[in-house]
């Protein structure tokens, strides 16, 4: 079976510690014992008020729903208290440092959330007639005009739902591009760096394409050498993340594009990163064929808990014509979006989606974006890089840092300070926790043994860096005086300890039945 | 009964033409706590190298490789509900499936114990 | 800048410290020709003042639902979301966090995504849910691509009701991954149905997809169709766009479905130009490891007390790389928040009566513009969107009303442009929004323009 090194107990192993005092009604101070709405709710309460009209079922082709959904009933107190008390148990940016590796946690500006939500924009119908939805299109290509010349590409998609999604289009796009040139019977192989993150050839899979790994040398960069023996007629194109995601600029980026489109390849480029570069660098100037952005990360829209985000695509000229439908166009001073393949004087691969694309995060980005201004987006990125080197300098004689020199927006350390200290990634990162710090990215890239990715993005001062830094510092200390059990214990201060992965896994509960309850 | 290892840590415990596959302690130590594992069907013609059974952890995959070529005689349903029961011991209930061998010679070159024991460190 | 807090005492020192001169010396590892020397032709920062002028300049260009009569639906529907439900999605907590990797401090996003789950599968009455897709579209192509792994066929039915971006986006990844897609045009006649599938089902169907309420807005009975799918084989993926139906027409769980998506938007979510929404995707037990997204679990912590996990992970791109059940990996999880807590306010009552009267003020308006000249309703059945024929273009028709400042409805020319057969056609919809005024409205402006 296929090797691992990095697999690890999720059965935790701490005991009960005498500071959890047990209270009688389960709450804790300001932290709230909340039960499941299913557990709290009845049939007859209702949090939202409506008449009771009656219908009769001649129109319903005999289809009227005869058992209850089961959903409980609560009061509108009720509902608030509810939610309340569970944003009480989550960290989020709002509360503290979140330097989570190829995040990009930055702060989410409240200003976007007032746009997005002011009438003609947040209340509108896709489906409108388009006179009567100019300004819509007109931000969406206002943004799109201000993606396309950050990149210093021609063209972009923008539907894409999320940046796996984006992923998705790009590779469509190339795909379509080598089918037009009747080779797709051939080009069938995509080449990945092993560092590349899982949506990487999970996207090239889903449009039929095989995976070749590209293994990294020794300064976390692909490996040059290694790249071109791979290239051949059969070669669709290299998928590669750039910065990537040991958080190093990939600076043989030039040679890769002129060797994959010498190969009759192409070149996707995954733009995660993109917040170490932006106006500072163009990545079409690098060669690129296309490249999927994160609104969500790069441009500030909020992570949600897992989205909503969007995954816009630029695209170079080779590939512009194969963009999915739909797409704004303008002339003069009118707006129109082409929905429809008999529509488009170029050859779209297809839809990616319902409707135009992910509005609402359009117009946070673009308030973003036009907040900070060309200067303001050099220097958040210029910051996002400071603070990543200043964290780089102030851990480096601590942690063992696998690539060492300039890194970019984020840097990565690998486990070896904790090597004879029976003290694991995943414990240190749960000691942070007690500690009022959300963990970086832990285990990733697969790269380096034991990952830790560190992002602190633009929007962290020195203070917080400082803090963050002496109470880094002060772990690695305790971790090496062998008091393992302490860290194998955290996170103690927190509304949950450590959870069973394993049996949750085993044997999955996925949903409230009413018969749980009764346990 | 003879016992041999793959490069990819399957165990192979030979008794005249019937094998008796599962994956090694090593295997299972780097895996983590396994939550499911998926074995073959009885019947199933297989070749050496094809894609067998597969094992997962909570955060690991990974596909168990048919180390001979033949045809699947059982497919071990007790470990495929209870994920605990994997075991690297050859001799014990946690086997993944018991194939016919249709060739053999296949079997020359693989490892013993001790060269198992020496691949994995 | 308001949004950067360091200052440039803290810039030198911190350069300094790094040992660099100047922030350039950190981009050492960038070729100097990748090196933007000439500034862009963008414009520089702006204040907070400044933007919200520019986009509510924006906006002032476009009509908004909140002062036109409206009756667009076509897979996005207007309804009222109480005002809690904004409010508790922009707690900080909820809003600005992460995906859920560290448990111990997510047990908010946990517990929701759990409720959700729950909620979806008890409206779908099926067995499973999993924690968001992108939208109902693409739920619908990630349920086609499930099917084909579970069945280990590569050939898809899909119902002529389908609505049409459904179907764009199911091709479109079906193409890609040479998965065959077979099935009638849309029918607005209702004439050859359910015949017009089934006749297509055969052994190498892996999937049957049927919407209901359909594109027209007519409500199928999916028995007949689940069970000649099931006799060959084959799975029934269910199809919903407007979700407050099922809180009056029977679940497709217990019509024989084994997969049901649906767009979530009409609850918790505006219209917001098309995005973001919320894709629903439910199934039974037994398919659940080819189900794809995150998918949330409960557990206990070291101290015995109950929690939540993202669980079953070994499906996902971060593990299975290129051989997961779907790419997918930021989904819709504040949209799915949304969805809960309006969910959560109505309960079982109130989505009942929500249902009931959509479900009325559209017979109300059917009822009034069957008596006009020039139209015509063609539904027998709706829930609380229908199909009208006019005398005329409708495209036509919806731009003189528009120009009157009403929002009359969608042409179905707008979704499907080739079709002839359907130029005079219509979508129309009302929703608990819809107001006598509206409606009356709407009438006069019908009167002088058919």
């Amino acid at each position: 079976m296929t090797d691992h090194s990095q697999g690890r107990s999720n059965v935790p192993v701490g005991g009960s510690m005498p500071q959890s005092r047990q209270t009688i009604s389960g709450s804790k101070g300001l932290e709230f014992a909340e039960p499941l709405i299913f557990e709290l709710g009845q049939v007859d309460r209702c949090g939202v008020d409506f008449d009771d009209v009656e219908i009769s079922s001649d129109r319903l082709n005999g289809q009227r729903r005869k058992e209850a959904v089961g959903w409980p009933g609560l009061s509108e107190p009720q509902v608030v208290r509810h939610y309340t008390r569970l944003s009480q148990k989550n960290y989020g940016i709002d509360s503290g440092f979140y330097p989570l590796g190829s995040c990009t946690m930055k702060h989410n500006p409240r200003v976007n959330e007032k746009m997005a939500r002011l009438p003609g924009l947040g209340d509108i119908h896709p489906l409108q007639p388009e006179s009567t939805v100019q300004g819509a299109l007109e931000l969406i290509d206002t943004l799109a005009h201000w993606l396309k010349t950050l990149c210093g590409m021609p063209a972009i998609a923008m539907s894409p739902a999320a940046g796996a999604h984006g992923e998705l289009c790009g590779m469509m796009a190339i795909k379509s591009a080598i089918q037009a040139r009747g080779e797709a019977a051939t080009r069938t192989r995509v080449l990945v760096p092993e560092s590349a993150h899982g949506t990487n050839p999970a996207s090239a899979a889903a449009c039929g394409f095989s995976v070749d790994t590209i293994p990294a040398n020794e300064q976390g960069r692909v490996d040059l050498d290694a790249f071109k023996k791979k290239l051949g007629d059969d070669v669709a194109g290299i998928m590669l993340t750039n910065p990537n995601t040991c958080g190093l600029f990939e600076s043989d980026i030039i040679n890769i594009a002129d060797a994959i489109h010498d190969a009759g390849g192409y070149f996707y480029c995954d733009g995660a990163n993109f917040n170490a570069i932006v106006g500072r660098v163009r990545p079409g100037d690098l060669g690129i064929d296309c490249m999927h952005l994160n609104l969500h990360k790069t441009f500030s829209t909020p992570h949600g808990g897992g989205g909503p985000g969007a995954g816009p695509v630029v695209l170079s000229e080779a590939l512009a014509s194969f963009a999915p439908l739909p797409y704004v166009v303008h002339d003069k001073d009118h707006y129109s979006i082409i929905e429809h393949t008999a529509h488009s004087d170029a050859q779209p691969f297809g839809r990616l989606k319902g409707y135009h694309g992910q509005m609402g995060v359009f117009i946070r980005s673009l308030g973003f974006i036009l907040s900070h201004g060309a200067d303001g987006l050099l220097q958040a990125s210029t910051d996002a890089v400071l603070n990543a080197n200043y964290l780089r300098v102030k851990l480096q004689d601590q942690m063992s840092i696998p690539f060492p020199g300039m890194c970019m927006h984020e840097v990565l350390f690998d486990d070896r300070f904790l090597k004879d200290t029976d003290v694991s990634t995943l414990d240190f990162a749960k000691a942070m926790i007690d500690e009022g710090f959300h963990p970086m990215t832990m285990y990733f890239p697969l790269v380096v043994h034991g990952a830790l990715l560190m992002e602190p993005t633009e929007s962290e001062s020195k203070d917080t860096l400082d803090l963050y830094v002496k109470t880094l510092r002060g772990l690695i200390e305790h971790a090496q005086t062998g008091d393992s059990q302490f860290f194998k214990n955290a996170p103690i201060l927190t509304p949950r300890r450590r959870l069973d992965e394993t049996a949750a896994a085993r044997k999955p509960v996925l949903r409230w039945t009413p018969c749980q309850s009764m346990e | 009964m003879t016992v041999k290892f793959t490069e990819d840590h399957e165990w192979i415990s030979i008794n005249g033409d019937i094998a008796t596959v599962g994956i090694t302690e090593h295997a299972i130590e780097q895996l983590g706590d396994l939550v499911f594992v998926e074995v073959p069907e009885a019947g199933r013609t297989i070749a050496k190298g094809e894609e067998a059974a597969v094992v997962e952890s909570v955060k690991a995959a990974s596909e168990v490789y048919a180390p001979v070529s033949g045809e699947i005689v059982d497919g071990n349903s007790a470990i495929a509900d209870d994920p605990a029961g994997v075991s690297g011991d050859p001799a014990g209930n946690g086997w993944f499936f018991k194939i016919k061998l249709s060739d053999p010679s296949e079997l020359d070159g693989m490892m013993d114990a001790e060269a198992y024991k020496a691949h994995t460190e | 800048m308001r949004y950067l807090p360091l200052t440039d005492a803290d810039r030198s020192e911190m350069l300094s410290e790094i040992g660099a001169k100047s922030s350039q010396d950190m981009y050492c590892d960038v070729p100097d020709q990748a090196i933007l020397k000439t500034p862009t032709d963008l414009p520089n920062h702006a204040t907070e003042m400044g933007i919200e002028k520019t986009i509510k300049g924006m906006a002032a260009k476009n009509l908004s639902p909140a002062t036109a009569p409206f009756f667009l639906g076509a897979g996005a529907y207007q309804h009222h979301v109480p005002a809690a439900v904004d409010h508790l999605t922009q707690r900080g907590e909820f809003l600005t966090a992460y995906t859920p990797y560290q448990p111990e401090i997510s047990q908010g996003t946990l517990q929701y995504l759990y409720e959700f789950q729950t909620q979806v599968a008890q409206l779908t009455a099926m067995d499973v849910a999993n924690a968001s897709m992108y939208d109902g579209a693409t739920a619908c192509s990630e349920a086609v691509l499930m099917a084909g792994r579970v069945t280990r066929k590569n050939r898809a039915v899909l119902a002529g009701g389908l609505h049409p971006h459904y179907r764009e986006v199911t091709d479109t990844n079906a193409r890609f991954l040479n998965i065959e897609l077979v099935g009638p045009d849309a029918d607005p006649t209702h004439a050859a149905y359910p015949a017009s599938v089934i006749d297509l089902i055969d052994d190498q169907t892996s999937c049957v997809v049927v919407q209901t309420p359909d594109l027209f807005g007519r409500i199928i009975d999916l028995n007949p169709i689940a069970e000649a799918a099931h006799a060959k084989g084959a799975l029934l993926v269910a199809v919903t766009t407007e979700i407050i139906s099922l809180g009056l027409l029977e679940a497709p769980g217990n019509q024989g479905a084994d997969i049901v998506v649906a767009e979530g938007q009409s609850l918790g979510n505006a219209l917001s130009f098309g995005g973001p929404y919320v894709g629903l995707f439910a199934t039974r037990s037994k398919f659940l490891r080819q189900m794809p997204g995150r998918i949330c679990g409960e557990t206990q912590d070291v101290e015995g007390q109950r929690g939540w996990v993202l669980t079953l992970s070994t499906r996902e791109q971060h593990i299975r790389r290129e051989k997961a059940t779907s790419n997918i990996c930021t989904n819709s999880g504040l949209c799915a928040l949304a969805f809960t807590i309006h969910a959560s306010l109505l309960g079982e009552q109130g989505l009942n009566r929500l249902a009931r009267i959509n479900h009325a003020n559209a017979c109300m308006l059917a009822d009034k513009l069957a008596l006009l000249d020039g139209i015509e309703v063609l539904n027998d059945s709706f829930f609380n969107e229908f199909t009208v024929k006019l005398n005329k273009p409708a495209n036509d028709v919806v731009n003189a009303l528009a120009d009157k400042g009403i929002l009359a409805g969608v042409p179905l020319s707008r979704l499907l442009p080739d079709r002839d057969d359907l130029t005079n056609m219509m979508l129309v919809t009302a929703t608990e929004c819809t107001t006598d005024q509206d409606v009356n409205a709407l009438i006069t402006a019908l009167k002088e323009v058919l």
